[in-house]
């Protein structure tokens, strides 16, 4: 096929990203200087998100047979590229104080949002697969990043380990698909395999599979394991970075596959997805209860969170992409800011972050801003009126509803229900009078630093969009067809 | 116009309390600006009533004739709107917000003596919260202000409360936040699960509360949707068997929490039962309604029972309010004119008497540093003035002829009589227990041999004019409840109307 000048538009934040990643990596060979790296990246990663406005232009269009540029890859990416800012925001406030080589950071954060800009925008397997594998291979590195303390070693180790075993399954299941159908691009296949004949069990393995390998990556009950100890290892950026980046871009791609491709309307998929997504909301949920470490306890949150948007995916109907699109836009920028705050706090120490609950004691009455962000976020995560995280909560329960999917209703106020317990225990930490342990801070200025900005701003977006969502649900609505 | 600015001005004061603090710790300054919103709530609320018109003429038909209202666009894609609306009795419910948030202020000027800016931003923002669950008619803005005025009432509890029996504070906030946010979910699910019933009926999107009232409901969904509401709203009440929250958050709380939590965050409930319960399912809730008033006997017997048997002052005021509902919600589902206008009365009058005794056990507290009446007896004499208020207000609480409580309960006795007369009966035997445990309040604490002979501080001008007020105002609604019903009777004639739609209940 012939590329075209509105081709290369369509492809403009990919050849930024691919670009900036080389530029930061030539910069790096020929001197280090971790200030110049970092605005590098933020430079090139801002011009890949202005040139979304380019690439609007020209959607829907399809580029070559792997990609496919449409409204709701055009969403996913700014989503990713703006998780991808923030988290280079906050690793610049937090490499600050690491006494080892600081640049390498970035570039494997470039790739891996190349990865994940890749994975939204993929229409075929074989995209989906290096995309898949360019937003986690550089993931493993920057889990280990600080691969001098021991938790975060070994936080890598564990999440190449069982990310590999889960890109086994997605190739398996791929493998098996092709047997059958004898095409990698989605359209194609959901047209081969409704035409019917064949070995439906075959399919079944190989969808299940699939849906196997996405659970590993969205850290699904009862494929979850890695998650508490990779959020706790993984240095405070890294994990927002993981927690927001690579579950949106999986999340995108799996409603593309389940909305795209007839071939997931079956009913035993629907059965187990929803069985999963049950297990997730209640399991989930119930580990985080017992957690005195903040970012264990965000990793098991997150579980639940997965969960209760996994109702849309059985839902799969004309709501179920808004719901999507809204839910994790509210979910990136709560998590976000709330892993700024952890890494705003823990910055200007050396070694482990300080994640173990008991820092925060007193935060509020020591630092009242940086308190309050978090207490926003905590409400917002737990889903309560004037955050975002409740419009959030709003779509996935008017989904629920309007599809009838009772038991996942009933799970997803379960799962809250118990969730509120500990967002209650960490906030309440913040306001309790300070003990005589020794204290952690933010830095001072921390609110006039890049980091600590961003995270203002995402707590204003959250209270603005929590009390005036109208503005993200037209621009989610203009992002889903039909 | 003067709708938005009820919302705001407590939402505003509270943010001004904080900041005040930020700029300038440890002055008395935030009290002075949450006293100022207060009055200010207040003083609009009285505007309101004096310049409306309330009413019976005022009902035409089935439209609902709001005094006021205000509409914003707000979630189109939804059909959902900033709509604000106040009839009478939305009216009542603010002017006795306005009047227990000024109380509130007030008694805890000593008490709350650490982050005064962030206690009175709590205390503003639940305030306000309660406002907006009494003026807002689009059913997502009514669980916007439900759920939002958990916040702050959970910090008040948490960061200001009092341990009691070895347990802290902070797991009573959180059992309240939880009980009343799961059971907000169901609402919620209720909520949409009419929404969308409307949607496939009409293939609008709406959450207007006069919209949806025309929504025919039946058969077992409406059952499932009016329980979800019920079900929220009984845990607020509390009824019985959902009332494991209430002693525990009552008890540790500190003393303008308990004020709030009995004299209004109790009485939203209440009102949500009335305004959107009954008329949005009213088949249902007339086939509900044999259940709901076992349930309001239950709830009348057991919390006697409960206060008669705590040691601890507040508990004991705490479980008397969840006999005291007990009356209340089977006044809401007899669904009598007078038995509905006695349930406006006896919300106004429990508040004020139960704001009253709280206030009392937050002085006994701040003076004798515990709360457990085995520990006290014999005060009469040694505390001037208090204990006379203490007898003033126990004998409200029981009911005695003068005081509006004896108004409310003897309205709703009598206007249900006609309905369920059995459930009368053994209702009226709860007054009995009323006055066993009342009594055994004033017994315990004020009467018996005195432990030492020392005098206790007196009661200074500040606490002397609180309760003052309150004991004006409850024997004025004693004397003359005209006034209060004379606003209600509009509103709770409509209410009367929608509910008794279906001739197979009696009445």
């Amino acid at each position: 096929m012939n590329l075209t000048l509105s081709h290369l538009i369509a492809l403009l934040p990919l050849l930024i990203v691919c670009a900036t990643v080389i530029v930061v990596m030539l910069g790096i060979a020929w001197r280090r200087h971790h200030v110049v790296t970092a605005t590098l990246t933020t430079i090139g990663l801002n011009a890949a998100l202005f040139s979304l406005l380019a690439v609007l232009t020209v959607t829907p269009i399809r580029v070559s047979p792997l990609l496919l540029i449409d409204n709701h890859a055009v969403l996913y990416m700014a989503l990713i590229m703006i998780a991808g800012l923030a988290s280079t925001t906050l690793a610049h406030a937090y490499l600050e104080g690491f006494d080892d080589q600081k640049e390498e950071f970035y570039m494997l954060l470039g790739c891996s949002v190349l990865g994940g800009l890749t994975m939204v925008a993929s229409d075929h397997l074989l995209s989906l697969f290096f995309g898949l594998e360019l937003l986690s291979v550089p993931l493993y590195g920057m889990a280990a990043y600080a691969f001098r303390t021991r938790l975060s070693l070994e936080s890598g180790i564990k999440y190449m380990v069982l990310s590999a075993a889960a890109s086994a399954f997605l190739l398996f299941g791929m493998a098996l698909l092709y047997a059958e159908s004898g095409s990698l691009a989605f359209a194609d296949l959901g047209a081969r395999l409704t035409e019917g004949g064949g070995h439906a069990s075959w399919l079944l393995m190989g969808i299940g599979m699939m849906v196997i390998a996405m659970a590993f990556k969205l850290s699904l009950v009862p494929f979850h394991l890695w998650t508490a100890d990779v959020y706790e290892g993984a240095p405070a950026p890294v994990t927002a970075f993981l927690a927001t980046v690579s579950k949106v871009a999986v999340f995108a791609l799996l409603m593309r596959l389940f909305m795209s491709a007839p071939v997931t309307d079956m009913a035993s998929l629907h059965t187990t997805v929803a069985v999963i997504a049950f297990l997730s909301m209640v399991v989930g949920n119930l580990m985080a209860l017992r957690q005195d470490n903040i970012k264990r306890l965000m990793g098991y949150s997150s579980i639940g969170h997965m969960g209760y948007l996994l109702t849309v995916v059985v839902a799969s109907d004309d709501m179920a992409l808004l719901t999507t699109g809204i839910y994790l836009i509210t979910y990136v920028a709560t998590t976000l800011a709330a892993f700024g705050v952890i890494a705003l706090v823990s910055s200007p120490w050396q070694g482990s972050d300080v994640s173990s609950l008991k820092f925060y004691r007193g935060l509020f009455w020591r630092r009242p801003y940086l308190a309050a962000v978090m207490t926003v976020m905590m409400l917002s995560l737990a889903g309560i009126p004037m955050t975002a995280g409740f419009i959030g909560k709003f779509y996935v329960l008017a989904t629920g509803v309007e599809s009838q999917l009772w038991w996942l209703v009933a799970g997803v106020i379960i799962g809250s229900a118990i969730s509120l317990y500990y967002y209650l225990r960490v906030m309440v930490m913040l306001y309790l009078q300070p003990t005589e342990t020794e204290e952690y801070d933010a830095s001072s200025d921390w609110g006039q630093r890049a980091g600590g900005i961003m995270v203002i701003l995402l707590a204003l977006a959250v209270l603005i969009l929590g009390v005036y969502p109208q503005p993200m649900i037209m621009l989610v609505s203009g992002a889903t067809p039909g | 116009m003067m709708l938005p600015w009820l919302l705001l001005i407590p939402f505003i004061g509270g943010l001004l309390c904080w900041q005040f603090e930020l700029i300038r710790p440890n002055t008395a300054m935030p009290r002075w600006i949450a006293l100022l919103s207060m009055v200010a709530l207040l003083v609009m609320a009285l505007v309101m009533w004096v310049s409306g018109d309330y009413s019976l003429s005022q009902v035409v038909g089935n439209t609902p004739e709001w005094q006021s209202e205000f509409r914003l666009p707000w979630i189109d894609a939804f059909g959902i709107t900033f709509h604000l609306a106040l009839d009478g009795l939305s009216l009542i419910m603010i002017t006795l917000t306005g009047i227990l948030g000024i109380l509130a202020v007030v008694c805890s000027w000593k008490e709350i003596d650490r982050r005064i800016g962030f206690f009175h931003l709590n205390l503003m923002w639940v305030i306000g919260g309660v406002v907006g669950v009494f003026l807002a008619i689009d059913l997502f803005l009514f669980f916007f202000f439900w759920e939002m005025m958990l916040v702050p009432m959970y910090f008040l509890i948490a960061l200001w409360g009092h341990e009691s029996e070895g347990k802290s504070p902070v797991s009573a906030a959180i059992k309240f936040f939880i009980y009343t946010q799961a059971s907000g979910l169901l609402m919620l699910v209720s909520i949409l699960g009419l929404v969308f019933m409307h949607y496939t009926q009409t293939g609008v999107f709406s959450f207007d509360y006069a919209i949806l009232r025309e929504t025919p409901v039946t058969g077992v969904m409406s059952w499932i949707l009016m329980l979800g509401f019920f079900i929220a709203f009984a845990v607020k009440l509390p009824v019985v068997p959902l009332h494991g929250w209430l002693p525990d958050a009552h008890a540790q709380a500190p003393t303008a929490g308990s004020v709030d939590l009995a004299g209004i965050l109790l009485k939203t409930a209440a009102y949500g039962l009335l305004r959107f319960a009954l008329p949005l399912f009213p088949e249902a809730s007339q086939a509900f309604a044999p259940i709901a008033m076992t349930l309001g006997l239950v709830g009348i017997f057991y919390g006697g029972v409960l206060a008669f048997s705590q040691t601890d002052i507040k508990r004991l005021i705490a479980c008397s309010s969840i006999s005291h509902m007990g009356f209340v919600l089977i006044g809401i589902y007899s669904g009598t004119l007078l038995a509905l206008q006695g349930v406006i009365l006896q919300m106004v009058a429990h508040a004020f008497s139960a704001a009253g005794l709280f206030m009392i056990s937050g002085q006994l507290y701040e003076r004798l540093h515990t709360r457990d009446m085995r520990q006290m007896g014999g005060l009469f004499g040694r505390l001037g003035a208090l204990p006379g208020f203490a007898l003033a207000f126990v004998m409200a609480s029981l009911g005695m002829p003068g005081t509006g409580n004896f108004i409310g309960e003897f309205l709703i006795l009598f206007g249900a009589f006609d309905v369920v007369p059995w459930v009368v009966v053994v209702a009226s035997g709860g007054l009995v227990l009323s006055a066993v445990y009342s009594l055994i309040l004033m017994h315990r604490v004020y009467w018996g041999p005195p432990r030492e002979k020392t005098t206790i501080a007196r009661l200074d001008g500040r606490e002397y004019a609180m309760l003052l007020g309150t004991l004006v105002l409850t024997i004025a609604l004693g004397l003359y409840p005209q006034v209060v019903l004379d606003i209600s009777q509009g509103a709770m004639h409509e209410v009367r109307h929608w509910f008794a739609v279906s001739p197979s209940f009696a009445g």
